[in-house]
């Protein structure tokens, strides 16, 4: 992508109907590590790379909403906090004026409302984070995925951030098997799914860490023996495929995930989605 | 125009003093306070608070049953002791899932009523099969009024607030004024207080919820007491019901009123 003469702000189209400022915002999601989000008819699990360390044990990857939402954001951490701020403080109200909880599809349709009115301004810039929202309401469970161009979709199962197009490959893969997955194959889905996106070796300075949240189980974290005792489950079911499975990513992989350039505002990445909103 | 009234005037300066009210000459911080919506509303009569009731409804009764919640109001409003408006349905039905009987000064039964009826339009425009439920109608009801009346200003309504949750649950509540709330197998207001939840209460079986006929039973006998024995009631009512399948609001109804006993009252 190169430099252009309509690039400057965000209220300029392109002769070709673009706006590169919210392009170039989709490209810092790329730039953050990958996460990955499924979900079965019970469960909705958040896989994140975090970056591991001793001496710091805030995971600014995956952040609560609320008892029955969560979520895991790829790109600016501080526009990520402001974001996830404002669903804490939506949810709260929610609960303070009607006594329950704030159907998930309710607060991502106001979240996208939100971050669309920062692509339409002169000062103000789109914000730089892409989230993955996972939640389980009387719905049932939902995974929906927020961009910076405020393109709000409902999926089966996502994967963004730096790398992520392996992840994504294995989700559309197994994807038919998501609906009626315990809780713990989905994990382990999530975990194979994720593996893809650590690169040729395994990085010892990032960890994989999970969310999930679903019926009559609150969004939580998982500590780190919960984590370790996951990351063991899908590497033992590895095991006997690793042959097959695991060749080295093609070149191509290590330079981003598809087109860098979407066309439409739409991302042209995205798999398994059932509506579009 | 009413009074004389202009509402196209302008004041005749801005930030300047009020004849009457205290002037702040040094300026500086802001002492005024914003006054709060319903009292900016400019009108011909001007807007003030107030503590009491015009034109009012008189009891709501609200029974739980296994299978749903019934609502039972009188189709009376009077006039202070003026039984002025013979025919007003005070017992509505908001969406599929929930009733609301209204008591308490009507006009603001209706003032709140059309800002319920403009959240129901919101849900149908969001047009995601999502529906309020009465849980939330009340507690949302619960803080607008706790609201009003701390800010000295109350809708003086009591309202019955009954419907179906999520899971198939019948929910009944009752909020008044003051932003006080309950939830209970029967409830209500005005007179029916005094004389309808006694006799209620005393026919609950122990062990289990009323049957649909076991509260249309009750709440025909309820309504023929209040009608003998509270001033501000009539013989004709209507009952909302809320069930699995819907709302509907039955009526009116009449009481089965029997004067022939007061010949038997000595001294009459």
């Amino acid at each position: 992508m190169f430099r252009n003469q309509y690039d400057n702000d965000t209220t300029v189209w392109s002769p070709q109907g673009r706006l590169f400022q919210v392009e170039y915002a989709m490209e810092a999601v790329k730039q953050g590590a990958a996460t990955v989000g499924l979900k079965s008819k019970d469960y909705a699990v958040l896989i994140a790379l975090c970056r591991a360390s001793e001496t710091e044990t805030m995971q600014p990857k995956i952040m609560p909403v609320d008892m029955h939402m969560g979520i895991s954001i790829s790109g600016l951490t501080a526009d990520a906090r402001l974001i996830c701020q404002y669903m804490r403080t939506e949810c709260l109200s929610y609960r303070h004026s009607y006594s329950g909880i704030i159907p998930v599809n309710r607060l991502v349709t106001n979240l996208g409302n939100k971050m669309q009115a920062t692509t339409q301004r002169y000062d103000r810039r789109p914000y730089g984070v892409g989230i993955l929202v996972a939640g389980y309401d009387d719905a049932g469970s939902h995974l929906y995925q927020v961009m910076p161009s405020a393109v709000v979709l409902n999926c089966k199962a996502m994967a963004i951030g730096s790398r992520s197009q392996s992840a994504r490959t294995y989700l559309e893969r197994h994807m038919d098997s998501f609906e009626n997955c315990s809780m713990d194959d989905l994990i382990c889905h999530g975990i194979k799914a994720i593996r893809g996106s650590l690169g040729y070796e395994e990085n010892p300075s990032l960890a994989i860490n999970v969310a999930i949240v679903g019926a009559n189980l609150p969004f939580k974290a998982l500590g780190d023996e919960e984590n370790h005792k996951y990351l063991e489950m899908a590497k033992a079911i590895d095991n006997p495929e690793k042959v097959a499975d695991e060749a080295p990513p093609s070149d191509d992989d290590l330079l981003g995930q598809g087109p860098s350039a979407p066309t439409d505002g739409e991302d042209a990445d995205t798999i398994a989605s059932t509506e579009d909103m | 125009m009413l009074n004389n009234y202009n509402s196209m005037a302008q004041p005749l300066w801005q930030n300047g003093p009020t004849p009457g009210a205290f002037y702040n000459f040094t300026g500086g911080q802001q002492q005024t306070q914003k006054l709060p919506k319903e009292l900016t509303a400019a009108g011909p009569f001007g807007t003030k608070r107030s503590t009491s009731s015009i034109t009012t409804g008189s009891s709501v009764l609200g029974i739980r049953y296994d299978g749903g919640v019934m609502i039972a109001a009188d189709t009376l409003v009077s006039y202070g002791s003026l039984a002025r408006y013979q025919n007003i349905l005070r017992v509505f039905p908001i969406n599929n899932n929930i009733i609301l009987g209204g008591g308490g000064d009507f006009a603001d039964i209706q003032s709140i009523k059309r800002t319920i009826d403009q959240k129901m339009i919101e849900d149908q425009c969001y047009a995601d099969g999502i529906t309020m439920k009465p849980k939330a109608l009340s507690s949302w009801l619960t803080r607008v009024l706790y609201n009003r009346r701390s800010r000295m200003n109350p809708l003086y309504i009591d309202v019955v607030v009954g419907g179906i949750e999520q899971d198939g649950t019948p929910y009944l509540a009752n909020v008044d004024l003051r932003g006080r709330a309950y939830e209970d197998y029967v409830v209500a207001t005005g007179f029916a207080r005094h004389l309808a939840l006694p006799l209620v209460r005393e026919r609950k079986p122990k062990d289990r919820e009323f049957t649909a006929e076991e509260a249309s039973e009750l709440i025909r006998k309820c309504m023929e007491v209040l009608y003998y024995r509270d001033t501000r009631n009539m013989a004709q009512y209507t009952v909302g019901v809320c069930n699995a399948s819907g709302t509907t609001i039955d009526g009116p109804c009449k009481v089965s009123e029997n004067w022939t006993f007061a010949a038997t009252i000595k001294g009459y």
